[in-house]
């Protein structure tokens, strides 16, 4: 009998495994990870350029690149809830569920599979960096690299906490975007938060994306809003909250 | 190595499964036999681990479905009522996927899932998208998949239900052979009286309450024996009762009850007082007879077809013992 430690780095490892296998074989979803970034780039880049004309200093379309970048992590991320309702509605999650593995793997391994996705794609976001004149320095990249690590995972636990509590896609695909929506426009991504109503502004506080796109626009571009220690302090222990939630919301399924 | 005591269910008001206890042997196959809704998915959850009993206890190969989930899940294989396959996957990476979960060592993987593939034969088809597979196949495939770590017990809940008669044969074969060949204890949950009528022993359930439990022999013998049906006509009854034959009719069709034994007798008397016999059938009792007997509904209810016929004759044998 093995230790529970090493069952559950085997079960997890066994779950990511067939999430990476599924990622590859889909290539709608790889396609979409060069068309989203590029679309918004151009329609929210180009279209709110003149307004916006320079904001804290830098280009409009350089401000909103690490926006840009956390959108891609926060769909993907989600995305990895909908796996699970995917799962659950053709049936394969029984498959799992039944087998010699702990719940907990379950969990871990999905989270893991979300966060690897989830890098792919805001991977592939950051190829556009050079082509919108943003510079990145090594030291800028390897932070942002962990950055994005973080969000990612928090996000993902999210998504699987959610999915852990609704069984359908339609319940899933609104819930989600009721999620996805001020996760995105309420976090300082396209537009600075300062100038908003108080009360929103409560929102964009509790945002995490709030403190990951902070910390991102201040390793591309050197500008923060907060402190480094408080957007780190902050996102992580949110992300761990949601992966203890996750955990907790799944085994009770 | 199964063992089930005082097992009960209730979904809020709804009591799914209402006090049953049962035995399964090693080796032996088991069929629960009840319409939907009676209480035989929810049993079969309770004992994967899938969902907690209210009450009772339920051990399998001597582990508690409670409190040793985890060491039950290793020792039994299952196939579920309703698909369970990564349709995105290929056939043999579905299966490779549970050789890993099930931790079967990886240079044994590959000669496993060739032998199993090549039993269900689909060994052909193993590179191919599950997606593209007939319902035949994917049913096959998860067989495969059922059986690929050795459980000693294998749960299969409906295994054949929605496919064509000719598949349900096929799968029943490989099905058998598990059990000829590996010795495992098979646990299935059916509607089919056929399917029913070869397992070692049949616990007959209803209303989450099992009814009767025993060899289909044995309940099919507590029905009395065959009945010989024919037509009324050309003074079919007053020839019987010249031969003092007791019968009944009903809607122009005469019952005779053969008490034990073979019908011969009773036909060759007919044959030699030149009783019509030019439209005759012998039935003999089935475990659907042995069900409306005991609850009074039948199993399933089924469209008017070609077997209306046999189907009074079920009625007529329920009504009169």
């Amino acid at each position: 009998m093995m230790g529970f430690v090493r069952r559950f780095l085997y079960g997890s490892w066994i779950i990511w495994q067939r999430d990476m296998k599924r990622m590859l074989r889909d290539k709608h979803q790889f396609y979409g990870s060069f068309a989203r970034p590029v679309l918004w780039l151009v329609v929210l880049g180009m279209g709110l350029r003149p307004v916006f004309k320079e904001s804290g200093g830098v280009d409009y379309i350089q401000f909103i690149f690490p926006g840009i970048v956390a959108m891609s992590l926060i769909f993907s991320a989600m995305w990895s809830g909908m796996s699970i309702i995917w799962d659950r509605e053709f049936g394969f999650l029984k498959e799992i569920l039944v087998a010699p593995i702990p719940r907990t793997s379950i969990v871990a391994g999905k989270i893991m599979g979300g966060t690897t996705q989830a890098m792919v794609q805001g991977g592939i976001t950051l190829i556009f960096a050079p082509l919108i004149g943003v510079k990145i320095s090594l030291a800028g990249f390897v932070s942002l690299i962990g950055i994005m690590v973080i969000i990612s995972f928090t996000l993902s636990s999210m998504g699987i906490a959610l999915a852990s509590r609704i069984y359908s896609y339609e319940g899933f695909g609104t819930i989600s975007n009721f999620v996805i929506m001020p996760l995105f426009f309420l976090s300082g991504a396209v537009y600075p938060v300062q100038t908003l109503p108080s009360w929103l502004k409560v929102i964009v506080s509790l945002n995490p994306v709030t403190y990951g796109v902070d910390l991102m626009r201040g390793a591309v571009l050197g500008v923060f809003q907060f402190s480094i220690v408080e957007d780190l302090i902050y996102i992580t222990a949110f992300g761990i909250i949601m992966g203890m939630l996750a955990v907790v919301l799944f085994r009770r399924y | 190595m199964i063992q089930v005591e005082h097992l009960t269910k209730k979904f809020d008001d709804v009591v799914a499964v209402n006090d049953i206890s049962f035995t399964v042997k090693e080796g032996e196959s088991f069929g629960f036999l009840g319409p939907n809704g009676a209480g035989k998915t929810t049993t079969i959850r309770i004992l994967t681990t899938l969902l907690p009993p209210t009450s009772g206890k339920a051990r399998i190969a001597g582990l508690d479905v409670t409190k040793a989930s985890d060491r039950v899940r290793e020792k039994i294989g299952i196939i579920f009522q309703d698909p369970s396959l990564d349709e995105r996957l290929t056939a043999y990476e579905n299966l490779y996927f549970h050789a890993a979960l099930y931790r079967i060592p990886v240079r044994e993987i590959r000669a496993r899932i060739d032998k199993a593939l090549a039993m269900v034969e689909l060994s052909g088809s193993r590179h191919k998208i599950v997606k593209e597979f007939s319902g035949g196949m994917k049913r096959r495939l998860e067989i495969a998949r059922g059986f690929l770590h050795m459980p000693r017990v294998l749960f299969l809940d409906e295994p054949t239900i929605g496919l064509d008669p000719q598949t349900r044969k096929v799968i029943w074969e490989y099905i058998n052979e598990l059990k000829r060949d590996f010795g495992v204890t098979l646990f299935l949950t059916t509607h089919y009286m056929e399917e029913a009528d070869d397992s070692d022993r049949v616990g007959i359930i209803h209303q989450g309450t099992i009814i009767s439990l025993d060899s289909p022999e044995r309940l099919k013998r507590k029905m009395g024996g065959a009945q010989i049906v024919l037509l009324s006509r050309d003074d079919n009854e007053r020839k019987l009762k010249n031969l003092k034959i007791g019968f009944k009719t009903l809607n122009d069709h005469i019952y005779i009850g053969v008490a034990g034994g073979s019908p011969r007798d009773t036909l060759n008397r007919m044959l030699s007082s030149s009783v019509n016999l030019d439209e005759m059938i012998i039935t003999q009792p089935t475990l659907e007879d042995v069900f409306i007997k005991l609850t009074g509904s039948a199993i399933r209810e089924e469209a008017a077809g070609p077997m209306d016929h046999l189907r009074m004759v079920r009625r007529a044998r329920g009504k009169h013992r």
